[in-house]
């Protein structure tokens, strides 16, 4: 039987997460056969949660599918669409399912995504979401009521090695670690220095698992969207270049070359516990990344 | 104070559309302050819709005047006379004076010309900005006196989420970040330690989620008050 998260995580191992992205209808096809190609291949598929404020299919939903096909789910949840009730409700909802493992993070601001004149929520923020999950499994909900029956998780949140504010930034995750994050998966880093400055800081806190966010550069105009709309991510000049040499429309190549390379540079030297590949609707490459980075 | 932007002419015109005398009634208080609603405006807004309903030869009478406060009877009350005399008000105040006029003057149609955004200052000439959301449980004194639920996108509680970049918002470039203004201030005045607490998910009963708010104070009621609990 596979080993869940937690078990991978505790056992010392270089730990592989990715990710899965629900599509925007019903029309799963797409998306099993990257669940059947991946659920082998790593410890854990997270499954988003509304990206980037677009609605799709739900998150829950998608792990329930998951769970059915044998995989690891991760199950991402945001502060953004639903109320202290609701995040409570699918809480339960998702242990009662199987899913194991959940990832609390604050959620993108409604105005970046497909209904934009949606009344956004955040009645919770992503500490108190860690800390609601963990109130919970003590058998009790948050306004302090009996449940018949708690749950249990494996909790991780998100933290931001390359962030320009750093020391707000830390506050957050130490406030995190404290509520009861387990494991940390980390923004899309592409500074290995920095991601070293960064984790020179965690390792002092010594229970807590950190998977390196490595997301797959596929193109130079990707590459500049990232520097100029995403906060938080920067691509040195450098790697685009190198995106650049692969020759119009081949950038992902040399995007697989990079991810690989810093896979195999993070393992290798032991800067985190593991990594998180991010190939945002590209999923099928990425069996070859962890191939080249010579990982199973 | 309260902040308010006038409305689209064509919005204005479209609510007077029917009309052939109406009422442009400003407010001396806040929106005379924001720019929005006062004397000078009422002037501008009325040579406006004068000028375009007389282009398209259907010329309107348009009383100008301007109240002290459109929110307290005693100021509604002496407009009375003018009231009386026209189809319709386009009242200059915020949504509160918008509809204390139409409590005073039920047998009245009254519109707005303004929509009223926030509680807040002007941060310089020409930019107002929100700084209070009015939640009915103030907790300025943990975070430095900034408003994390008023200056915050996502009115978060324990710190920044990671959409705040060089200081900056995610859904606002121009936008400072609430929590980096709270962390600086905090800095500042070597209280970072106080943000380390985990502040457990807000009460909104004392928001609007316990129903449009009453604020009672029994003890300066007087009898016979206007308006009363409506």
């Amino acid at each position: 039987m596979k080993r869940t998260l937690k078990e991978a995580l505790k056992s010392g191992d270089f730990v592989i997460t990715t990710e899965i992205g629900p599509p925007k209808g019903t029309n799963i096809e797409k998306m099993l056969h990257h669940i059947d190609l991946l659920k082998d291949k790593v410890d854990g598929l997270n499954v988003t949660d509304n990206q980037s404020s677009v609605m799709r299919l739900s998150s829950l939903a998608v792990c329930h599918l998951i769970k059915d096909r044998g995989g690891e789910p991760i199950l991402q949840m945001t502060c953004r669409d639903r109320n202290r009730m609701a995040l409570q409700a699918d809480l339960l909802s998702a242990y009662v399912l199987g899913v194991e493992n959940v990832l609390c993070l604050t959620g993108d601001h409604i105005m970046l995504g497909d209904h934009k004149g949606a009344r956004q929520v955040f009645d919770l923020d992503s500490v108190q979401l860690i800390a609601a999950v963990r109130t919970l499994e003590t058998g009790k909900d948050i306004g302090g009521n009996e449940l018949d029956g708690a749950v249990s998780f494996c909790v991780g949140a998100t933290a931001t090695p390359e962030a320009d504010r750093m020391g707000s930034q830390l506050l957050k995750f130490r406030k995190k670690i404290k509520a009861g994050a387990e494991f940390f998966q980390t923004q899309a880093v592409y500074d290995m220095d920095k991601l070293k400055e960064f984790m020179q800081y965690a390792r002092q806190f010594e229970e807590v698992k950190i998977l390196a966010g490595i997301l797959v550069l596929t193109s130079v105009g990707m590459a500049r969207y990232l520097n100029a709309n995403v906060a938080g991510v920067t691509v040195p000049e450098e790697l685009i270049e190198e995106v650049k040499s692969a020759g119009k429309g081949q950038g992902i190549v040399k995007g697989k070359e990079i991810a690989a390379r810093h896979i195999k540079q993070i393992k290798k030297e032991g800067i985190c516990d593991g990594i998180h590949l991010m190939a945002i609707g590209k999923e099928e490459i990425v069996p070859e990344i962890l191939e080249m980075a010579g990982i199973k | 104070m309260i902040i308010a932007e006038q409305k689209p002419l064509e919005e204005i015109r479209s609510m007077a559309a029917k009309h052939k005398k109406i009422l442009l009634l400003g407010c001396g208080t806040c929106v005379t302050v924001c720019m929005a609603g006062g004397e000078k405006e009422v002037g501008i807004l009325a040579s406006a819709l004068r000028m375009a309903r007389k282009l398209e030869g259907n010329r309107i009478e348009i009383i100008e005047d301007t109240i002290l406060r459109q929110c307290e009877w005693e100021y509604l009350e002496e407009i009375a006379p003018k009231v009386d005399e026209v189809e319709a008000v386009i009242s200059m105040a915020c949504g509160v004076g918008v509809q204390a006029m139409a409590q005073q003057f039920p047998d009245k149609l009254i519109y707005p010309a303004l929509n009223t955004t926030s509680l807040g200052m002007p941060a310089q000439h020409g930019l107002w900005v929100e700084n209070c959301r009015g939640c009915g449980n103030c907790g300025l004194a943990r975070f430095g006196a900034v408003c994390p639920v008023a200056r915050c996108s996502k009115s978060l509680l324990n710190g920044p989420c990671g959409g705040s970049q060089d200081g900056k918002c995610e859904v606002n470039p121009e936008a400072d970040c609430g929590w980096q203004l709270i962390y600086e201030r905090m800095e500042r005045l070597d209280q970072l330690e106080l943000l380390e607490d985990i502040l457990p998910a807000k009460n909104w009963s004392t928001d609007r989620d316990n129903g449009p708010r009453r604020t009672v104070r029994e003890d300066v009621f007087i009898a016979d008050v206007k308006g009363g609990t409506e």
